[in-house]
């Protein structure tokens, strides 16, 4: 299609510069931090999602700079060259009116917007949030509860869950449903891809993958209360069989999410260190979502309590 | 008695506040004695309070604006130095609970009683002028739409000293507005103080509207009003069709936190979707009632500053009036990783990025202005120049948050911040240092130190982009807002950075001060004699500066969309006015205190609804409604201007006009 096809042309021109900059970031970071290259968020994807959203980003700016770069030269040059002191430019004092100037500067933003709308409309589809991803392996199926404020990820397929630390196999789509027990937040591991909302009584869908094996930082990107910032979480990409290892190594050992352990879990905390449970009571997220499972079993002032007021 | 009010309320253990609230009480307290010194409160009373003068309302706005610009940028440079310290193992100094509140304030002061009240401040004071009219269409109306806002704004700032403020965020977005999570008075705070502001918002609009389409010099049709006039009637129109929404949005959260019902709540079948999608559909088009005025400043600024009429006029009011009502079409946008289904996202998304296109051409209309011109490069055009490169890289950023896939990965991240703090300062806060420099000659007689507005510029310009460049690396980081603790330490360097470039625009604010104490100081070498010291086109140059209450003896025939351009290079081609017109005795509205006591009653209700003490709410409920019966049996509503008065002072303005326009028939 033109539209890919001249993306395609947009990504290779901009892929050498991705790397130039890529490099003299790291560059920069190691020889403030001594400490290599950190994690660089959605600029260093390692899934397919997060990839296809990083290009297009990149092909966004590319398509828009090229307009907008003539256009500051332009001002620049406007400016400066029609200054009252010069001389050489001619004073043209009733100039306000061109057909020709008029549709051309129409045109300009109105076929960026169409090539723009086209890629758009096409990636809305192509990456949507709810849409599988492809892969000749099943995807894994992960259930993920926001709570005040730490991440609940159940398992239903291993029949364990995770507080604050998602482990995953590497390669293979991770299939997410996604709800809050209390407010909103939002699910987001950047170099992983798309975030989604985690909103109380209503499930939503998310499907993404990592390629690499790693550890990768998430968190909540909506605010959600006083303890919002201790809702950050590690996400472990393992090699599948490690990861088959994993969830049978857990299966059974710890604690379980019975109706008790998780009313004392949804009291509100923050800055949770992980937790695994061996074993899940059956249909808890459904109880969940439905709202039957006591939602806030501590009495709610606990969640905001009256505070002193705010500095200026 | 007091409801849920008592001691505990002020922050006795709590220094920041109660050290910030002692400071602001004794500077309020010198004022006030300051005043009573110099013995002006009857002078402020009758020539500004109780006013009707459109002119000097406008200048009431501007001044609260002020007034809180400074209180809002207190809240910022209280985040950024929160996040430059809170990082890894340390906390800051501000508990969440604490900063919570500041970012809260922050967002709910800078638009609401920053933006809002400067860009109605400028409306007010330029569109009667240009279009050639003493006044608006509901004088009185209009002081009690000013007073509505200044309380709005007082009881934001009450909950400094007493209780606390909402801890949610500037949207207060439910179910965690909600009284199960949000117990405390904070959102009350937030609720009650913009119902009362919104009311006050809502009259202007109505004022305005009406203005624009009924009261005109004879001759300004409509495709004859200046672009600001545009702008404010569009903006005006957007007011008035997004504010009720607002309104009513809020009343449901109201409704839910007072009397339980169920709108937006967890439990009894409330929907939390609902409010983000009704606060937007106000909060979108809000960012254009901002904008679009703005915009209006820019376009007079390029004209009179590059010598030439505006490129492209009617291109620009078609543009203006597409934004207009596009701006209505793209609030989803707001909310793409709610998981709306691909067709929904990609519909909002195109939408959105269609405003570009009008906003594209206007940009290009201004630099076509230029084209041609004899650009003098004055204060206000730095601005203008200033801005057309940040909005720019402002409107790409935002081009890539309207596209969903994009979205979903730097949504609520600092990257977000860092895109609508460029529109906003870059688009909205320089037009109104370009409009406050080009139009402060106009309001009080002479004109602002130059070098020094230069320095103010550019401490805008380079402390804008130092506090914001490095918040669009850490948004594609992953680096989320509000934050009240950092957690990778090697972002620090981009916080440091980004908290000198708000120390920077801090430096700016101060020095505004300075370079207004200094130009009052100075003020007889910068008079402004003519009353139009930048060779402007438009009406509001036609009259002395300060012009005088009814603004023009005579209202001005308008032949062409230049009204004051065409008129003064008439004169001065054939070095002489026009033939002196047929004075008549002018009737002006009577001066009113309507405003200032319905405003001091909607306080008092207001506080007492957000303490939960309903004697006291319904006695302020009463009262108000008590003033406007009373001021709608009054007998005399306007006083007229004798006729020697209005023939004195037309016939000396037009031997200062004479002499001005023959000195430049000499020069020319």
């Amino acid at each position: 299609m033109f539209v890919d096809s001249l993306s395609g042309r947009v990504t290779g021109l901009v892929k050498t510069l991705g790397k130039v900059q890529r490099r003299m970031i790291c560059a920069a970071s190691a020889s403030v931090f001594a400490s290599g290259c950190a994690q660089r968020g959605i600029l260093d994807p390692v899934g397919p999602v997060a990839s296809a959203e990083k290009t297009i980003l990149i092909n966004s700016t590319a398509i828009m700079l090229a307009i907008i770069i003539p256009t500051m030269i332009a001002t620049a040059a406007f400016a400066f060259w029609f200054r009252r002191g010069n001389t050489k430019a001619k004073y043209r004092p009733d100039w306000e009116y061109s057909g020709a100037i008029e549709l051309v500067v129409w045109s300009i933003p109105a076929l960026t917007i169409m090539l723009l709308g086209g890629i758009a409309w096409i990636s809305s589809h192509d990456l949507d949030p709810g849409k599988p991803l492809k892969s000749s392996k099943p995807a894994i199926h992960v259930q993920v509860v926001s709570l005040d404020w730490k991440w609940l990820f159940i398992y239903p397929d291993q029949g364990i869950a995770t507080v604050n630390q998602l482990v995953i196999p590497q390669g293979t789509p991770v299939s997410f449903d996604l709800t809050s027990a209390t407010v909103w937040n939002s699910f987001f591991v950047p170099q992983m891809g798309s975030m989604i909302y985690t909103m109380p009584r209503m499930t939503t869908h998310l499907n993404l993958q990592a390629d690499k094996p790693g550890a990768f930082q998430g968190l909540s990107a909506h605010f959600s209360g006083d303890g919002f910032p201790g809702m950050q979480f590690k996400v472990q990409s393992l090699p599948a069989d490690q990861f088959a290892m994993w969830a049978q190594g857990e299966r059974g050992q710890g604690g379980a999410l019975d109706a008790k352990a998780y009313a004392e879990l949804s009291k509100p905390s923050s800055y949770v260190k992980p937790i695994t449970y061996g074993a899940v009571v059956p249909n808890l997220y459904e109880a969940i979502v439905a709202g039957r499972q006591p939602q806030n079993p501590v009495p709610p002032p606990l969640h905001n309590p009256p505070a002193p007021p705010a500095g200026v | 008695m007091f409801g849920r009010l008592t001691w505990d309320a002020i922050p006795f253990n709590q220094p920041i506040p109660l050290i910030t609230s002692l400071v602001v009480l004794m500077a309020l307290a010198v004022t006030a004695i300051w005043i009573t010194r110099n013995g002006w409160w009857g002078y402020l009373w009758n020539e500004y309070f109780t006013s009707t003068d459109h002119k000097k309302i406008g200048i009431m706005y501007v001044v609260l604006a002020l007034l809180m610009l400074v209180r809002g940028f207190a809240d910022a440079i209280m985040m950024r130095a929160q996040q430059s310290l809170a990082i890894g193992n340390s906390q800051g100094y501000l508990p969440p609970e604490h900063y919570n509140q500041i970012f809260s304030a922050h967002g709910t002061i800078m638009i609401f009683f920053m933006a809002m009240p400067i860009i109605i401040g400028f409306m007010n004071f330029v569109v009667p002028l240009q279009l050639g009219v003493r006044d608006v269409a509901f004088p009185t109306l209009n002081n009690v739409s000013f007073w509505l806002s200044a309380s709005g704004a007082l009881l934001i700032n009450v909950s400094l000293f007493v209780g606390e403020f909402a801890r949610t965020g500037w949207l207060a977005f439910p179910p965690l507005s909600e009284k199960a999570f949000s117990p405390g008075v904070g959102v009350d705070y937030y609720l009650v103080a913009l119902q009362i502001s919104g009311v006050g918002t809502t009259l202007t609009a109505v004022n305005f509207v009406t203005t624009i389409l009924k009261i005109r010099a004879p001759g300004m049709s409509y495709l004859r009003m200046p672009v600001f006039c545009w702008t404010s009637l569009a903006s005006s129109l957007l007011m008035l069709a997004a504010f009720p929404v607002l309104t009513a949005t809020l009343a449901m959260l109201m409704l839910d936190r007072y009397l339980g019902f169920h709108f937006f709540t967890n439990d009894g079948g409330g929907n939390s979707m609902l409010y983000m999608n009704l606060i937007w559909v106000w909060g979108h088009p809000e960012v254009y009632i901002l904008v679009l005025p703005a915009f209006g400043i820019y376009s007079e600024v390029v004209s009179t500053f590059s010598g030439k009429p505006l490129f492209g006029y009617r291109s620009m009011i078609f543009a203006t009036l597409a934004i207009c009502i596009l701006s209505f079409t793209v609030w989803l946008h707001h909310f793409f990783t709610m998981g709306a289904g691909a067709d929904v996202n990609a519909v909002f998304g195109i939408a959105s990025m269609l405003i570009g296109i009008p906003t594209g051409v206007k940009i290009y209309n201004w630099l076509f202005t230029m084209y041609g011109g004899r650009v003098r490069f004055t204060v206000p055009m730095h601005y203008a120049i200033g801005f057309m490169f940040t909005f720019v890289i402002g409107g790409l950023t935002g081009i890539l948050l309207a596209m969903p896939p994009v979205d979903f990965v730097v949504h609520n991240s600092l990257f977000l911040v860092a895109h609508f703090h460029q529109v906003i300062i870059g688009g909205v806060v320089f037009a109104v240092m370009a409009g406050y420099t080009y139009w402060f000659p106009k309001a009080f007689g002479f004109t602002l130190d130059e070098r020094l507005g230069k320095a103010v510029f550019w401490c805008w310009f380079i402390g804008f982009h130092l506090a914001f460049m490095p918040l669009y690396v850490l948004g594609l980081w992953g680096a989320t807002r509000r934050m009240q603790h950092i957690p990778d330490p090697t972002w620090a360097p981009y916080l440091d950075v980004a908290f000198v470039g708000a120390a920077i625009i801090g430096l700016g604010i101060v020095l505004t001060v300075v370079q207004l104490l200094y130009s009052i100081k100075t003020r007889d070498q910068r008079r402004d004699v003519t009353g139009d010291p930048w060779d402007g086109r438009t009406l509001e140059w036609l009259t002395l500066s300060p012009p005088p209450h009814y603004n023009f003896a005579v209202l001005p025939d308008v032949h062409g969309e230049e009204a004051y351009w065409t008129r003064k290079q008439t004169a001065i081609k054939q070095d002489q006015l026009i033939a002196e017109p047929n004075y008549q005795p002018i009737e002006m509205p009577l001066h009113s205190p309507t405003g200032v006591i319905v405003a001091f009653f909607a306080s008092v209700c207001g506080f007492a609804i957000i303490w939960y003490i309903w004697w006291l709410a319904i006695l302020g409920l009463v009262g108000a409604f008590a003033v406007f019966v009373w001021y709608a049996w009054r007998d005399e509503h306007e006083h007229v201007i004798p006729l020697e008065e209005v023939i004195a002072n037309a016939r000396e303005r037009r031997r200062i006009r004479k002499e001005h326009l023959h000195n430049l028939s000499q020069s020319v």
